[in-house]
């Protein structure tokens, strides 16, 4: 087995390298779950009391006001719930990601392994959580008694995979740019709370007719992976317009996340 | 058959930057572009380093703090490439530049076993296998489910080392990983380390313990600010190391703060060891000599008392030593300088920084006195007690005497 040390070679996205060391996928998240509930009263309960609890505020603040003004086809509690275990996907995985690297400073300086398994674990921490969410968003739709459309179903996993691509590409982006300028670390909060108001987590799209809101509702990845989410209402009518517009953004914020990363990469160790 | 690592012209530069803080803020980047570049400086941490590793080697590396080995370590573990050059290696490298990388107080014992072993680049069933050894070696049976926070440091670190000492890549490298952890375990990991390298494999050692690098090593490199300087056999690796040294001629009349009436003053000062070299590197165990070199400018003075004393880092005097506490005074001889010396037997000194500090008295009364270190030791262990054995232990000085029943 040979191999070279070099200056920075050109571009590769390492995927063998990735595969050779896909144990180590496993044991980041492994560990990353597990010391997330440790020592805490509720263990896993939390990742299920974060999204209800925010449901049950927008729920008794703005649920009727929004529901009324879109003219809602299902109960408000289970839109916003929908939305806001998605979005736990995106905003907890990308601001895990985002602060992943600095975290793990300390292993970064004295091993050697793709980095990029990093930010990706730490993705699949946040997925983990959704997973579990699940089990009880199951529990929300009996209670409101909503029918579900089955076929609609099958669309879930693409839901998901657009949301975790999404967070990859910002993860990644910012846990390369937080290694270089530790800002980025100030600006994580902020930028989950803004993003959250640019998506139709907790209202629909068609609840504003201002041109420039509704033009980032629309190239918002996250549009699309809502659309798809909430297909699974029975009535629930899919716009595959937003659902491949959201593809294509989320495919292009992934890709320059990971170039960027993979382009940086090697002086982590320097920098961190 | 082609060596196993072939090192071509590894040079790694590093821009510092003298005003700021280690890592960059946004704030500060915006302000660089309107600022001139001045304040950013080169530094080559490595400078065209060459060598080849030839299959089953075990080569020390040495050389000063700074000279560059963990940089060339970084290079070589993956961690940070080089500026320019390149490696070329044929094995699986695994490096150890800490034990107990990733792992984490929260978990247990099995579970840092596992998470620690995947890092280092072991696969699953690789660590299963040799997990009942593991956990042997490190004799922690009774604790492997306790969360590690529990540990002892002593623990942890035997764990942390059992985990690396069960790796089975072809190449190790490993950074002064035995500066820690007490005597006994020490020695469980210098046996655990004489088997891998017998077993064929090879290792790159880095370590400031000589006798450790002479036992361990057959080849040796010598790494002086980021060059190079030799490479060969081990005990001629040591010798070079310990001579070629960034050895320091000091004018000490230069000196401007200093106490006295300066009619006879510290002109020069050195070290030499017993094979007469100048060198200010020495061995605990050695025997040196100071040389004190006087510049007389009252050649009415009669009764000169020299007396110099040894100070740590921390400007603590470790010991002091006039020539009048032997009854010993010097005459002058006419001449306008004059040579001092003091042979000291056996150093017993392990700081490895000490700094000499000298004051002359002529006929009772204070002739000078500088105000800083005339000159410094560097003290590496040595074969204090004429054995072989080296033990590495955080003590000031060693004893030497004669155990008799």
């Amino acid at each position: 087995m040979e191999f070279e040390i070099k200056p920075q070679n050109k571009f590769s996205l390492g995927i063998k390298e990735l595969w050779d060391y896909r144990e180590l996928f496993y044991f980041f998240t492994w560990r990353d779950v597990k010391v997330k509930y440790k020592q805490t009263v509720f263990g896993f309960l939390w990742a299920i009391l974060q999204p209800v609890f925010m449901t049950l505020v927008f729920t008794l603040f703005l649920g009727d006001s929004i529901s009324q003004k879109t003219s809602m086809q299902i109960p408000y509690p289970v839109f916003a719930l929908s939305g806001m275990l998605l979005w736990g996907i995106f905003s907890g995985g990308m601001s895990n990601a985002a602060n992943s690297m600095v975290t793990n400073a300390n292993i970064i300086k004295k091993i050697y392994f793709p980095r990029l398994i990093i930010p990706i674990s730490s993705i699949l921490v946040a997925l983990v959580d959704f997973v579990i969410a699940l089990l009880v968003f199951v529990v929300v739709l009996f209670f409101y008694k909503v029918e579900i459309n089955y076929i609609n179903l099958l669309w879930l996993p693409v839901s998901v995979f657009i949301t975790c691509i999404s967070a990859m590409g910002m993860g990644t982006l910012l846990a390369a740019l937080n290694i270089k300028f530790r800002d980025v670390r100030y600006i994580i909060p902020f930028l989950v709370q803004g993003l959250l108001f640019l998506t139709p987590v907790l209202f629909p799209t068609t609840i504003s007719n201002n041109l420039i809101v509704k033009f980032v509702l629309k190239i918002n990845p996250m549009s699309g992976a809502l659309e798809l989410m909430r297909g699974i209402f029975n009535g629930y009518e899919i716009n595959f317009e937003t659902v491949a517009l959201s593809l294509i953004s989320s495919l292009i914020l992934f890709i320059i996340g990971i170039i960027y990363f993979r382009k940086t990469e090697s002086y982590f160790a320097d920098l961190a | 058959m082609k060596p196993i690592l072939e090192i071509q012209n590894v040079s790694k530069k590093f821009r510092i930057n003298h005003e700021q803080q280690p890592y960059l803020s946004l704030r500060d980047s915006i302000t660089n572009i309107f600022k001139s570049k001045n304040s950013m400086e080169d530094f080559w941490a490595l400078k065209d380093v060459s060598f080849n590793v030839e299959q089953g080697d075990t080569i020390g590396v040495i050389g000063k703090n700074g000279a560059g080995k963990s940089t060339l370590l970084k290079i070589l573990s993956k961690i940070t490439p080089p500026s320019s050059g390149k490696i070329i290696g044929r094995g699986r490298i695994a490096s150890l530049l800490e034990v107990g990388t990733g792992f984490h107080p929260e978990l247990s014992g099995r579970e840092n076993i596992l998470m620690n072993g995947s890092i280092l680049g072991m696969r699953r069933f690789e660590i299963l296998k040799n997990f009942d050894a593991i956990v042997d070696f490190a004799g922690v049976e009774k604790f492997i489910d306790t969360p590690l926070k529990h540990y002892s440091s002593g623990m942890q670190l035997r764990l942390a080392f059992a985990v690396a000492a069960f790796l089975e890549n072809e190449i190790l490298i490993i950074d002064e990983v035995l500066a820690v952890g007490d005597a006994e375990f020490q020695k469980k990991c210098m046996g655990k380390m004489e088997d891998v390298s017998k077993s064929g494999r090879t290792i790159l050692f880095v370590s400031h313990n000589m006798p450790a690098v002479k036992s361990l090593c057959t080849k040796g490199v010598v790494l002086q600010k980021g060059t190079v300087s030799y490479s060969g056999p081990i005990s001629e690796s040591i010798n070079q190391y310990l001579t070629t040294d960034n050895y320091e001629d000091k004018n000490l009349e230069l000196i401007e703060k200093r106490r006295g009436n300066k009619k006879v003053i510290f002109s020069k000062f050195n070290v030499t060891t017993e094979s007469n070299s100048l060198s200010n590197n020495i061995l605990t165990g050695d025997t040196i000599e100071l040389h004190f070199t006087l510049k007389i400018s009252d050649a009415t003075v009669s009764n000169i008392d020299v007396g110099f004393s040894l100070h740590d880092i921390y400007d603590e005097m470790i010991t002091c030593n006039y020539s009048s506490y032997q009854n010993q005074v010097f005459k002058i001889d006419g001449d306008n300088y004059m040579k001092v010396r003091f042979k000291i037997y056996d150093f017993p000194f392990l700081q490895s920084k000490i700094f000499v500090k000298g004051r002359i008295v002529v006929d009772n009364e204070e002739s000078d006195w500088p105000q800083e270190n005339i000159g410094s030791l560097s003290v590496e262990q040595g074969d204090f007690y004429g054995t072989g054995r080296f033990e590495e232990m955080k003590i000031p000085y060693l004893l030497k005497g004669d155990w008799k029943s």
